[in-house]
């Protein structure tokens, strides 16, 4: 018994190594930029950068607008799939999960096909078009997640007679939807807004072949030219990929306490 | 013309028709139980008169408008359902203010309406509490007044109390009656557990395989069961399979003895095989106990059910049960021991199939 005990605390040390020494020493190469001196000479440089201001500004933007469009698709989709057309769930729920197997530089030639200055939708012609359209992939890219996160959250609920009990009340749809099933589905929304969230902040492919000044080229072209600070640059998006997780198991503590009695 | 009238109402899923022909007037302020096993179509037409469900045939009128062209947030009707569907992110106030601020009512109407509602139930002080704050039974109160908040021409009540446990199910269906009674407002309920719609109905439809098998008070559902679905289903029936000597005199034969029927038998004539039915509380093994007919049986086993006790005897090919009230006095029947089943034949119904 205490044979397996030490073995499994053996595996788990292990495991945890493998995830937790690439990042220390991560943490520790970025405190060494001042010679013979731990520093945050590092971060100081990567903060006082305008381009680093100017694309984390611009990502953070763009994930807002995505978490915000894309809640708009997602919601109304999850609660229209469950509550009538049941029959096509599995389809949805292949759609959903295509962005996970098609290759985000495929999606990204595709869009330039489908979007260029030439075509019916010249989207890729302007800046604010070429905008929407990195936007639209970043929709795209976190629609497996989003879903899934908004698609549980309703299952949680009793959609179909929460949705009656309002109709026979005499509320309309936009009714139900807004003020029965969304406030409902919070959890489920933040969830896949934080995760969202973590997508866009470190997303490369799209935005570094629609031309856009996000962070992710950013990052991508510290890395290449510069020595401590693509460290430090990793420690903070490491930072906000923890921080978007850390808000999600909270939203998830707090949806259960919340949760009826049985 | 009845307040609520479902005339040739019809519903199928695909191939599967789940209720045929379906005809039942409803007066206002009439407490109506739609009373049947799982799948017979009783919550199909409660469905139907919500407008949830569309009829493959027929029409729902009430109070002369036909509800056809209407969608069910056009209908004013109120529902309560059986997983109470509560709005989890509402506390109670908000709950039961909800139809009236989507009617558009003012705030110090809303408030005074909320307020009417709240005091009905008894659940004032807990205006402020979210739903998972509430038991089982306090929701489903909460649910009540919500529906009636909106003043519905009628309300509809789909197995409310099916998942409260045994003592709050008894209070609140007394609750519910004495409130239904109160407002004066036409009710459909759906349920099925007899003793709940025997308790608190004015009317019974008692649903078979989509159809109404019988539609009465629940003295007459009880007492004069059309067919032998609605006598098995409404309490514990004993069928005692018999031959028919004369059916113009009522005359039956049972295990060799003939037997006078209160009535002549129409429909069959002399050598019919016939199915009777009796009930448990009609029939007494006790010396002396009233009844013109006996029959001669074995005891198969005797079970103790708090205020009655309830024994099987086996008589001819029958087994059949009959039940005696607790007394400390008394000493129950043992499996084995023969006895003497004693009842009045005027008890014994014709069953038809």
């Amino acid at each position: 018994m205490k044979a397996q005990r030490l073995g499994a605390w053996i595996a788990i040390a292990i495991g945890a190594s493998y995830f937790i020494i690439p990042l220390l020493g991560t943490l520790e190469f970025s405190l060494r930029m001042r010679r013979g001196a731990y520093s945050f000479d590092a971060y100081e440089s990567v903060f006082a950068d305008l381009q680093f201001r100017e694309t984390f500004g611009y990502s953070m933007l763009m994930a807002v607008l995505t978490i915000a469009f894309g809640m708009l698709l997602v919601v109304p989709t999850a609660y229209w799939v469950r509550l009538r057309l049941p029959q096509v769930r599995p389809i949805v729920e292949f759609v959903t999960l295509l962005p996970l197997v098609i290759p985000a530089i495929v999606i990204v030639f595709g869009y330039l096909r489908l979007y260029n200055s030439s075509s019916i939708l010249p989207l890729t012609g302007s800046t604010s078009g070429t905008n929407a359209l990195l936007m639209f992939s970043y929709m795209t890219l976190s629609l497996p997640y989003m879903y899934r996160a908004v698609d549980t959250a309703m299952r949680a609920i009793d959609v179909r007679t929460l949705t009656e009990a309002a109709e026979s009340l005499g509320a309309k749809w936009p009714t139900i939807l807004f003020r029965c099933i969304f406030p409902n589905v919070m959890s489920g929304v933040l969830s896949g807004a934080f995760i969202t969230f973590a997508i866009v902040m470190g997303e490369f492919t799209m935005a570094a072949l629609l031309n856009r000044p996000a962070f992710g080229p950013y990052l991508q072209l510290v890395g290449a030219n510069k020595a401590y600070e693509p460290s430090a640059l990793a420690v903070i998006a490491f930072a906000i990929t923890w921080l978007s997780m850390g808000l999600i198991q909270l939203v998830s503590r707090f949806q259960k306490s919340a949760s009826p009695k049985a | 013309m009845a307040f609520l009238t479902l005339t040739n109402i019809q519903k199928s899923f695909g191939l599967v028709q789940v209720v045929h022909n379906f005809n039942m007037g409803i007066e206002k302020g009439e407490f109506v139980s739609f009373l049947g096993p799982s799948g017979c179509g009783k919550t199909t037409i409660l469905r139907m008169i919500a407008g949830f469900e569309t009829p493959s045939g027929g029409s729902v009128v009430i109070n002369g408008k036909d509800q056809g062209a209407l969608k069910p947030n056009q209908r004013n009707i109120g529902m309560v359902f059986q997983a109470y569907a509560l709005f989890p992110n509402m506390n109670v106030h908000d709950n039961v203010a909800f139809g009236l601020k989507v009617a558009g009512a003012s705030k110090t109407d809303i408030d005074i309406r909320v307020k009417q509602m709240l005091g009905l139930i008894k659940l004032e002080h807990l205006a402020d509490r979210f739903p998972y704050q509430l038991s089982g039974g306090q929701q489903q109160r909460v649910a009540l007044a919500r529906a009636l908040a909106v003043k519905p021409q009628v309300l509809l009540l789909d197995e409310p109390l099916s998942a409260l446990d045994a003592k709050i199910r008894i209070s609140l269906r007394e609750e519910i009656r004495q409130i239904q009674q109160q407002l004066g407002i036409t009710t459909v309920f759906v349920t099925h557990d007899q003793e709940e719609a025997l308790s608190i109905s004015d009317r019974i439809v008692v649903m078979n395989a989509g159809r109404a098998d019988q539609i009465g008070t629940p003295f007459e559902i009880y007492n004069t069961p059309a067919t032998r679905f609605v006598a098995s289903f409404v309490g514990t029936l004993n069928i005692i399979e018999g031959k028919v000597a004369d059916p113009a005199t009522g005359a039956v034969t049972i295990g060799g003895q003939r037997i006078a029927l209160k009535e002549p038998i129409a429909g069959l004539k002399g050598g019919d095989s016939i199915s009777l039915a009796l009930r448990p509380e009609a029939a007494s093994i006790a010396e002396g106990s009233k009844g013109d007919t006996s029959l001669p049986g074995e005891v198969v086993s005797t079970s103790f059910l708090g205020s009655v006790i309830r024994t099987k005897l086996r008589v001819g090919d029958d087994v059949i049960s009959f039940d005696m009230f607790n007394d400390p006095g008394i000493t129950p029947p043992v499996a084995g021991e023969n006895v003497s089943l004693r009842f009045a034949a005027k008890d014994l119904l014709v069953i038809r199939e």
